[in-house]
């Protein structure tokens, strides 16, 4: 996966002194996590729903290897084809040649962040597949050349008055010439360019929320309704999706979609549930005469058994990222990967490299937000730690850190140092130039990041060692 | 050392207070003996290794993690003012440890006896602290006590049946972008986290923020003095060892 996280801090520079993204973060923030409250306060079981979830991934991940043959032959059992895609560019060829052998000129898409992974849509294009994006945030990116900056709302970072800029720039020709800024009539626009692309459409490509072993269906979670076009309307439907999507039975579908759009946006469910099992059949109204289902691997076979085993029981909900104090500070693409936030710093080292992506692990204050909100229980916080463990051990990490920490750790093996070399610290601060009423304004070397942005107290007379002492207390 | 009356509490300073703040660590003193527990400082204290856990150096603070274990196993109870520290020595040492045939029983052991302040007082001491006379404050969550220590009502409770009125935040959840050395590594986006607890502060009216984290409380009072607030930031032991008279504490 291409990333340009190696960029993290100067894109978070940016990000941070952006207007409209602040502004767009700081509607995001209150409105999906408030959502989410409000939205989990109403179902006692929550709790219960979210242990189950995590055992049933859990589970699956176990068994892997059999639930993804069960599914593929339920798949074929159905009329539909299996392929397996073990690289990105062994995914994305499989989709060309799947619609070159239908003779496609036009394919329509649903939103997927696995072909976000695999930069599926370029790639199409490169070979002359007018691809286009319904999802309407997708489609809002797709017109802008960005990627998206969110999961589930991928132009979540942009104002209303953006989407309108970009509208009037690229359906001017399609004949749409008053700039609208009402969001219902740009919704309406984007509806109807939309239409006439869902009518012509020779292919159309849609990820899957679940995959479900026992009857080879494909569930598609979403709320506007361009999925059920994109996959009904063509002869050839294309699914491309991850392999760790599978759940055992229609059964476990119903505990995740009770948890899915919950964490997401506080809903009880998405406008739109399909459940999809294999091509039109005879008598059937409609529904495409091919399909397909590309399982794509790319690097995630490798996480099962392994440290970050855990991560792929991720069903891309985006509590983590709503509930982010540092996602909502500087957004998505500060990350450099489609896949942004908590989930985003874990997935990315394993799906790019480490050494591209080591600055997302990070880049959190560990707070544990995400982990509390996560709905398959997903140890976030512990899962940024080991990437950090393995930075170090490949160092990684600035060195003047890695050392720093290894000195301190040494002081804490000596316990008479330790107490000496606070009291030297204590020292060196309270004789450190500092303004009347105490506080110090600036500070060398490594800690003078924190003077960058705010001030220190001058710490008290002597550590508690000493007070203790001189007070005559008694240590044991 | 001696046989150790009932009722003995084992002090863990914290790095932080040992060297920024030593008056959080004499008023967490005065509440336990006020609680009726005597105090105990273990000399060989030192850090409790979390810099070490969240900077990729996992093999040095299971080596500081034994170490600490060592000095306070022996205790019956150990209280740290602290939900960040007392995190690590009660959540993170036992999974540090889990694969140590040794130490995995002696960090159970431990875990056991840990207590944060507020939740020893509340749960342990059942403690009733005195009357403290203030304005209504606002009270921030510390993100490790929270969530590793589900600190939550304790702190409340306490200050409220001191009297204390707390004028809520809005977002009692959100991290105040300290994060260790988070901070330091990453000052531009801590800064933009700790501008909006600010504000949130700012926006409850109170002229005192109280929580239980010295890490915080230097983050946000660093913040506020910089911008110019003079909103005081003190630990809740602090402000209810306020209420105690102070021929009965052992002073600095």
């Amino acid at each position: 996966m291409d990333v340009t996280s190696q960029n993290f801090i100067p894109l978070t520079d940016v990000a941070l002194e952006d207007d409209n993204l602040q502004a767009a973060l700081k509607q995001l923030s209150g409105r999906l996590a408030a959502g989410r409250t409000a939205g989990v306060a109403e179902l006692p079981e929550f709790d219960q729903l979210r242990v189950a979830a995590r055992d049933i991934k859990n589970h699956v991940l176990q068994h892997l290897d059999l639930y993804l043959e069960a599914f593929a032959q339920q798949v074929e059992n159905q009329g539909g084809t299996v392929h397996w895609a073990s690289s990105e560019d062994d995914a994305r060829q499989i989709v060309l040649d799947l619609c070159r052998s239908v003779d496609a000129k036009r394919v329509t898409k649903s939103k997927s962040m696995v072909t976000e992974e695999i930069n599926l849509v370029p790639f199409l294009e490169s070979h002359g597949l007018e691809t286009v994006e319904t999802d309407l945030g997708e489609y809002i990116i797709q017109l802008r050349g960005e990627k998206p900056s969110h999961i589930v709302a991928p132009a979540v970072h942009l104002s209303k008055e953006q989407v309108s800029e970009t509208f009037f720039e690229h359906h001017r020709k399609l004949g749409f010439n008053e700039k609208i800024t009402d969001r219902g009539a740009l919704v309406a626009e984007a509806r109807q360019v939309l239409r006439e692309k869902f009518l012509a459409a020779d292919v159309g490509i849609s990820g899957a929320n679940f995959l479900v072993a026992e009857t080879g269906t494909i569930v598609l979670v979403t709320n506007e309704g361009n999925a059920e076009l994109t996959t009904a309307l063509p002869k050839t439907h294309i699914v491309v999706t991850g392999i760790e999507k599978i759940v055992p039975t229609l059964e476990d579908v119903s505990t995740f979609v009770r948890i899915l759009a919950r964490s997401a946006l506080g809903a009880d469910i998405s406008a739109y549930t399909s459940f999809i099992t294999g091509p039109k059949r005879d008598g059937d109204h409609d529904g495409p005469e091919n399909f397909h289902v590309v399982l794509v691997d790319n690097g995630r076979s490798e996480m099962l058994g392994g440290d970050f085993q855990d991560m792929l029981r991720c069903i891309r909900c985006s509590a983590c990222l709503n509930h982010c104090p540092v996602y909502l500070s500087v957004g998505g693409h500060a990350y450099g990967s489609v896949y942004s936030g908590p989930m985003g710093a874990v997935l990315t080292p394993q799906l790019a490299t480490l050494d591209a992506a080591k600055h997302l692990a990070n880049a959190s204050s560990l707070c544990g937000r995400c982990e509390s909100v996560c709905p398959v229980m997903i140890p976030l916080p512990q899962l940024l730690r080991q990437w950090r463990d393995k930075e170090s051990e490949q160092k990684l990490s600035p060195t003047g850190m890695r050392w720093g920490l290894k000195l301190w750790a040494w002081v804490g093996q000596h316990p008479m140092l330790y107490r000496v070399i606070t009291v030297v610290a204590n020292q060196l601060l309270n004789r450190w130039p500092r303004q009347a009423n105490g506080f110090i304004q600036k500070l060398p070397l490594l800690v003078g990041a924190w003077t960058q942005h705010r001030d220190l107290r001058r710490p008290e007379q002597g550590t508690f060692s000493q007070q203790y002492r001189k007070a005559g207390g008694q240590r044991v | 050392m001696g046989a150790l009356q009932p009722n003995t509490v084992a002090l863990f300073v914290t790095c932080l207070v040992e060297n920024m703040k030593p008056t959080i660590a004499f008023d967490t003193i005065a509440l336990l003996e006020d609680a009726g527990y005597a105090v105990v400082v273990p000399a060989n204290q030192v850090c409790c290794g979390q810099p070490n856990l969240n900077g990729g150096d996992r093999n040095n603070a299971i080596a500081t993690a034994r170490r600490v274990i060592d000095e306070f196993v022996r205790f019956e109870y150990v209280v740290i003012p602290s939900g960040s520290c007392g995190g690590m020595l009660k959540h993170h040492y036992p999974q540090l440890l889990a694969e140590d045939s040794d130490y995995r029983h002696k960090s159970a052991q431990l875990a056991a006896k840990v207590f944060e302040l507020s939740q020893f007082l509340t749960e342990v001491a059942d403690y009733h602290p005195a009357a403290v006379s203030c304005e209504p404050v606002t009270y921030h969550d510390a993100c490790a006590g929270l969530r590793e220590l589900d600190i939550q009502s304790e702190p409340r409770q306490l200050l409220t049946s001191a009297g204390v009125q707390i004028s809520e935040l809005e977002e009692t959840e959100s991290c105040c972008g300290f994060g260790g050395t988070f901070c330091v590594k990453y000052p531009d986006i801590s800064a933009a986290m700790a501008e909006r607890k600010v504000q949130d502060v700012l926006h409850t009216g109170a002229d005192t923020l109280v929580m239980g984290d010295l890490g915080c409380m230097l983050n946000i009072e660093g913040k506020l003095h910089r911008d110019g607030h003079s909103v005081r930031v003190i630990h809740y032991a602090e402000l209810l060892a306020s209420g105690i008279p102070a021929s009965a504490k052992v002073e600095s």
